[in-house]
């Protein structure tokens, strides 16, 4: 009992950097720009978000840091594939080279002493504690909420409202529709380029709030390779959830689900035998076979990958 | 109007020189270092002295290869962003084999590590080709997944069976002296002694061919065609499909091969660090060579330059080494913005229809079934 308990709680934290990085991405793709960039963003995330709260001692404002990285990364990708009309498969790449340059860069100019920077971890959040103790399976549920404030945040606020304007105010109208159809909604006096760009900011921000969730609340210190391709993970994530949030939410559950499975399993008797790496693998496995199962005629956003050009 | 597109051309080369400059130029400063004092230290001293000037050429070996992999790819239009991996496959193959050849003769196992490395890359891009053109999978995603886990077989491997049973550390054994590709200047007398290997030749050799392949035949132009239009291809009576499976599959063969150069030619033995990231340092060659094979000679030379010298400026000038990483991507974003910004231009004066901006491959990799399912 303890051991579903131990990996439902897992998997809640290791979904909540996809579940922030899923949202942006929906919303990214949705304009009709494939955000590559996503991978270099996060990762941009969790660096300025930890090096600025290890330099003022204060996380929610790391959080702020990661957020305007964020933004920036998101109208850096709008300015090469929106103005310029470039293609967005490099555009993305290049960005997240870019980004994960900068961010390696900066760390060592910041952080070259020997020993390894680190911050006070954003607090748990334990709503039930006073269930706390014993067996029974109030304790297990107690255990299972016992989660980081953005967490909380990211299940219960950054997805239903991310949803309700997506689908229900006319700011979400106009970004489904300079995505399906960028000629009609000029035509119905939407600011393509101006949306384009919100939406890429948009995603942006959240990108890099799931990567610094990673440093200032799981870790709370920064090492390299720290996104892992998680930012990959997200682009096989939105095409299963075919640009719908909630399945994208849901398939984020399902990765986060065999991957703290394969790391509790790691150390679970009787499964010593297995590589670690075989566990780690098969997240990636997992999805590759979802997409294969169900990536047939998903309904790709009209305007996906094409650059608009008023004519 | 030739003159005005010259102008422009030169008014937007002008504009990302200024561009790079800053952005670069503002990175160094902030590193301590004098910029003039780092663009020459990056660009202009590794090629003054004939030491740093062979590692250049050594430097630029396996991004050459990924490169041309990438490129190949890309001009099909299927995005092969898998190189990574399936460098990482070849490397594995060539250590493998490596380990168990101990007194064969060296004209029998090299050949034999080429293959057995170009069949691993070609079978790790096997899967996400078949994927794109059975179900219509959309192959950026299936190749870009299947880097970590090509990482974490390399890992498993180190970890377990190939161990280093001396040292206990997470690397393979050495390969028999059979399996090393020689140093150049064993058999090139006038050159002086480095780590220039064998693999430099097989690479200009792989472009030279692809050169040929891509430009001068009909399997070059189907390949272009399929890339360009693969409406236009199918009509054209092009197996687009079958184009684009034996692309994926050279693609991943020659990744592969990158992978056998630097295990035979640099490390002698799989390590984790095989690669770092040569795969994604091959895109950005490719598209700074424009997706031709002479363009990408000219970029892998320009990038193994600025290899060398941003290893150099470490001591130098105290410049930290992944400033090259930022120089190189500030490169590759502000090239495709300009690139975009002259054809725009230029399509807009010749009154083309504005789509054609943006004459890359570029139609979604995953596509419809009714466009990829065969016919």
């Amino acid at each position: 009992m303890t051991f579903f308990a131990d990996i439902l709680a897992a998997t809640f934290r290791n979904a909540t950097p996809l579940v922030y990085g899923t949202v942006g991405e929906t919303y990214t793709e949705r304009a009709g720009i494939l955000n590559l960039g996503i991978e270099g963003t996060m990762y941009a995330g969790a660096f300025f978000g930890f090096a600025v709260a290890y330099h003022t001692g204060n996380p929610w404002l790391g959080l702020l840091g990661a957020i305007i990285v964020g933004l920036i990364a998101g109208a850096l990708m709008a300015l090469l594939t929106v103005t310029l009309g470039a293609n967005q498969h490099v555009s993305g790449l290049g960005l997240t080279i870019v980004l994960i340059g900068l961010s390696e860069f900066a760390n060592r100019l910041m952080f070259s002493g020997g020993t390894l920077a680190s911050i006070e971890k954003m607090p748990l959040w334990d709503p039930l504690a006073s269930l706390k103790g014993g067996e029974g399976l109030g304790a297990q549920v107690a255990a299972i909420a016992n989660q980081y404030g953005l967490t909380y945040v990211a299940f219960f606020l950054v997805v239903p409202i991310a949803w309700w304007v997506l689908m229900k105010t006319p700011l979400g109208l106009s970004i489904r529709a300079v995505g399906e159809n960028p000629e009609a909604a000029d035509v119905a006096g939407i600011n393509v380029f101006r949306i384009r760009y919100v939406a890429l900011m948009i995603g942006g921000a959240f990108m890099a709030v799931g990567g610094a969730f990673i440093t200032l609340a799981m870790l709370g210190t920064f090492t390299l390779d720290i996104i892992a391709g998680r930012g990959w993970v997200v682009i096989a994530l939105v095409i299963f959830g075919r640009w719908r949030i909630f399945r994208g939410v849901f398939g984020a559950l399902v990765f986060a689900a065999v991957y703290s499975l394969g790391l509790r399993l790691h150390i679970t008797p009787g499964f010593e035998g297995i590589p670690n790496e075989i566990m780690l693998a098969l997240p990636y496995v997992i999805v590759i076979l979802a997409l294969a199962l169900s990536g047939r005629n998903v309904p790709y956003p009209g305007a996906y990958l094409k650059p608009y050009r008023r004519s | 109007m030739a003159e005005n597109r010259l102008g422009r051309a030169g008014i937007i080369a002008l504009g990302a020189i200024v561009t790079i400059l800053a952005v670069t130029g503002g990175a160094f400063v902030i590193a301590g270092a004098n910029p003039l004092d780092a663009y020459y230290a990056y660009f202009v001293a590794p090629l003054t002295r004939e030491f740093t000037l062979l590692e250049v050429l050594n430097k630029a070996t396996p991004i050459l290869f990924t490169g041309t992999a990438v490129a190949i790819a890309f001009r099909a239009g299927y995005w092969n962003i898998g190189v990574e991996g399936q460098l990482l496959m070849g490397a594995v193959a060539a250590a493998g084999i490596g380990q168990v050849v101990g007194g064969w003769p060296p004209l029998l196992v090299l050949p034999l590590m080429i293959a057995a490395g170009a069949l691993a890359g070609a079978a790790w891009a096997l899967v996400p080709a078949l994927l794109r053109v059975r179900l219509g999978i959309d192959e950026v995603v299936t190749t870009l997944l299947l880097n970590p886990v090509a990482l974490l077989v390399v890992q498993a491997l180190l970890h377990g069976p190939w161990k280093d049973p001396e040292t206990g550390f997470p690397e393979s054994p050495r390969i028999a002296e059979a399996a090393e590709f020689p140093p150049l200047s064993d058999f090139i007398p006038l050159i002086g002694k480095s780590r220039l290997h064998l693999g430099f030749v097989i690479a200009i050799v792989l472009i030279v061919i692809a050169w040929y392949v891509l430009s001068r035949t009909g399997t070059g132009l189907r390949v272009r065609a399929v890339g360009l239009s693969p409406h236009g291809a199918r009509f054209a009576g092009i197996k687009v499909e079958r184009t684009l499976l034996r692309v994926a599959l050279v693609s991943g063969a020659i990744a592969g091969v990158a992978g056998v150069s630097e295990v035979a030619g640099i490390q002698f033995r799989l390590t984790e660090g095989v690669s770092p990231g040569f795969g994604y340092t091959g895109i950005v060659v490719a598209m700074l060579g424009g997706l031709t094979m002479p363009g990408v000679l000219m970029a892998g030379l320009l990038l193994g330059d600025l290899s060398v010298g941003a290893s150099s400026a470490v001591r130098s000038l105290q410049i930290p080494s992944q400033m090259g990483d930022v120089v190189q991507g500030t490169l590759l974003l502000v090239v495709i913005g300009a690139v975009a910004i002259y054809r725009w231009r230029t399509s807009r004066e010749d009154e083309r229809p504005p789509d054609e901006g943006e004459p890359l491959p570029d139609e979604p990799a995953g596509q419809p079934p009714s466009e990829t399912s065969p016919t």
